[in-house]
């Protein structure tokens, strides 16, 4: 009992340490479950059952391989996810540019519209999207154009966030030097600012990509049928109706590419932002985070 | 003046998107909840107010008030969203506290594995926890070794041992598991800010460790503590899936599950889209809390 009387009150609180690993290990221990289950050699989704990848490219027709819905449906969610990242990016990096620099009547109410999409209910905005396409818009209608469509509007928030950090990081100084010595404004954007952005530009196209390939609430409102099913919407159908680990296998090798792509951001960002002060590329990358609950 | 135009100029194409397909969106939730439906029961949407039809939002208010055929569901929704929260913060504010100020030189690691949870789909996580507890489950032979099972029945929270078969705890545990790493994150940044210095003030003082927590550390975080908990009890409140993954029984119906049931389910779209603006018009002012706060704070960075 004399070691706890002697310790420093001030010193670090051992609980907290305790409580710390355990909710990591928590809420990281049922994922990587699931990623082995997907490699049992048994039909068992619930115990290990030895090692194979039959579920992954097995010669059957269960595999996610060999199963044509399962495939199309990650073929479906890679070509969303490449689509909201290609036009999501360059329409949030305009947008972010045009509210950091605007002053003046309206820009107050357009701030506000730019970053509501972060918190509103994705129930209410799928809500929103799924009669604006079936009553107004019917020529766009229900699918994967509507599908885009709602993962642009979505992520286009999270891209003004990054990017006008980004901003705020840089700074007027540079820009105002290259105006001073005779570069007509477009010319400041296209050969200072972009260059200097291009760590937020790496870092939202691939936030982008993971935002899209993770939804699932739009995805589903949008869809039109089968062949617009996503990774997650094909998850959901077939939780809770006796599914083989291939749904763990479908599942294992869409969090594959969510960390490839999130792998790629956080090099792309430090390699472009070396060598600057503030804090590290983890926690600038964290502080993104902070908005959205999808 | 020049210069300012080509500033609006640039904000245009995403301002004219999220015109279209935010606002407008926004727009069709109201035409179609205020507007009438044809003889198949499709929905007219009425899109001038002068001709807004106020039947259906009468009749969505009329079954969330006490005696309606909604209100064990909202009282149900407020019940699973308060303990939600209420476990989060507990779980999410020593696991913050612990990142920000006292992880050292595991810090960087500590920071990652926190953040991971947020780029694995939520669906995903939750599937995870379907393989978990099912009845042979590892999840729920854990639990059964521990004797949680009888416990939870014992005092009248778990009905029998399946975990999934309808059980209100399985749904606000899992509501936890999926929302915690978003109320950490804005907790982290929040203690994360408080000068280290301002800490040794209170200790030099002569305040104990307690104190110097409950009246230096807890009252600086508290703005991070409202906001974490409106920004995860704001996707909580329009949650479906949870529930149906977990559950599917509708002994633990939330509201988004009936406005989910109305729109993609049967022919009552109209009135979806009247419950759909109830629960807007009840949210609207945390969201815009939490955008406040956040503009405060990229105001404070930029200063």
């Amino acid at each position: 009992m004399s070691t706890t009387s002697l310790r420093n009150p001030w010193g670090k609180p051992r609980w907290l340490v305790g409580i710390t690993w355990v909710y990591i290990l928590w809420s990281l221990l049922p994922v990587l479950l699931a990623i082995r289950f997907a490699f049992n050699s048994g039909r068992s989704r619930t115990s290990l059952q030895g090692w194979s990848t039959k579920w992954f490219f097995g010669d059957n027709s269960f595999s996610v391989f060999g199963d044509p819905t399962l495939q199309d449906a990650l073929t479906h969610s890679l070509v969303l996810a490449g689509l909201a990242m290609l036009i999501a990016t360059p329409l949030g990096i305009m947008l972010a540019i045009g509210l950091q620099r605007w002053r003046g009547r309206g820009s107050g109410p357009a701030n506000i519209v730019a970053l509501l999409p972060l918190v509103t209910p994705e129930l209410v905005f799928a809500v929103g999207l799924f009669l604006l396409f079936t009553t107004a818009m019917t020529t766009i209608g229900l699918g994967t154009t509507a599908q885009v469509i709602g993962h642009v509007t979505f992520s286009m928030s999270f891209v003004v966030v990054i990017v006008r950090g980004r901003l705020i990081t840089i700074g007027p100084d540079v820009e105002e030097a290259a105006a001073d010595l005779g570069a007509p404004p477009l010319a400041v954007i296209w050969r200072v600012l972009l260059p200097l952005l291009a760590p937020a530009v790496a870092a939202s196209l691939l936030i982008v990509f993971a935002l899209s390939i993770d939804d699932f609430v739009v995805s589903q409102y949008l869809a039109s049928g089968a062949d617009t099913t996503t990774v997650p919407m094909r998850i959901y159908a077939q939780a809770r109706a006796a599914p083989t680990p291939a749904l763990n296998a479908l599942a294992t090798l869409m969090l594959a590419f969510t960390l490839i792509a999130l792998g790629l951001a956080y090099a792309i960002f430090r390699f472009f932002s070396r060598g600057e002060k503030g804090g590290s590329a983890i926690e600038q990358i964290a502080s993104i985070d902070s908005g959205g609950g999808r | 003046m020049q210069k300012r135009r080509i500033w609006g100029f640039f904000a245009a194409p995403g301002m004219v998107w999220l015109g279209l397909f935010f606002v407008i969106a926004f727009y069709a939730v109201i035409s179609v909840g205020l507007g009438n439906v044809d003889t198949l029961y499709q929905p007219i949407p009425h899109w001038n107010p002068i001709d807004w039809n106020v039947g259906y939002l009468i009749q969505a208010i009329e079954s969330v008030i006490p005696g309606g055929q909604n209100w064990d569901v909202v009282v149900r929704t407020a019940i699973y969203i308060f303990s939600a929260i209420a476990i989060s913060l507990a779980i999410g504010y020593p696991v913050a506290y612990y990142a920000s100020r006292h992880a050292g030189r595991w810090r960087g690691l500590v920071v990652v594995l926190l953040i991971l949870p947020f780029w694995i789909s939520y669906i995903m996580r939750m599937f995870a926890w379907t393989n978990l507890l099912a009845p042979d489950g590892y999840g729920s032979k854990v639990l059964s070794a521990l004797h949680i099972d009888s416990l939870l029945s014992s005092i009248g929270l778990l009905d029998g041992t399946d975990w999934l078969g309808g059980q209100g705890v399985t749904v606000v545990i899992a509501l936890v598991y999926g929302y915690v790493p978003f109320l950490i994150l804005p907790l982290f940044a929040s203690l994360d800010r408080i000068d280290q210095r301002v800490i040794e003030a209170a200790r030099d003082l002569g305040a104990p460790p307690a104190s110097s927590f409950w009246r230096v550390i807890l009252p600086m975080s508290k703005p991070g503590i409202l906001a974490g908990l409106v920004l995860v009890a704001l996707p909580m409140a329009g949650d479906y899936y949870t529930q149906t993954l977990m559950s599917g029984s509708p002994s633990t119906s939330m509201i988004g599950n009936v406005i989910n049931d109305y729109i993609q389910g049967g022919p009552d779209k109209s009135l979806g889209s009247a419950m759909t603006i109830l629960l807007s018009a009840v949210l609207l002012l945390f969201m815009l809390y939490y955008l406040r706060t956040l503009r405060r704070e990229q105001g404070e960075v930029a200063a």
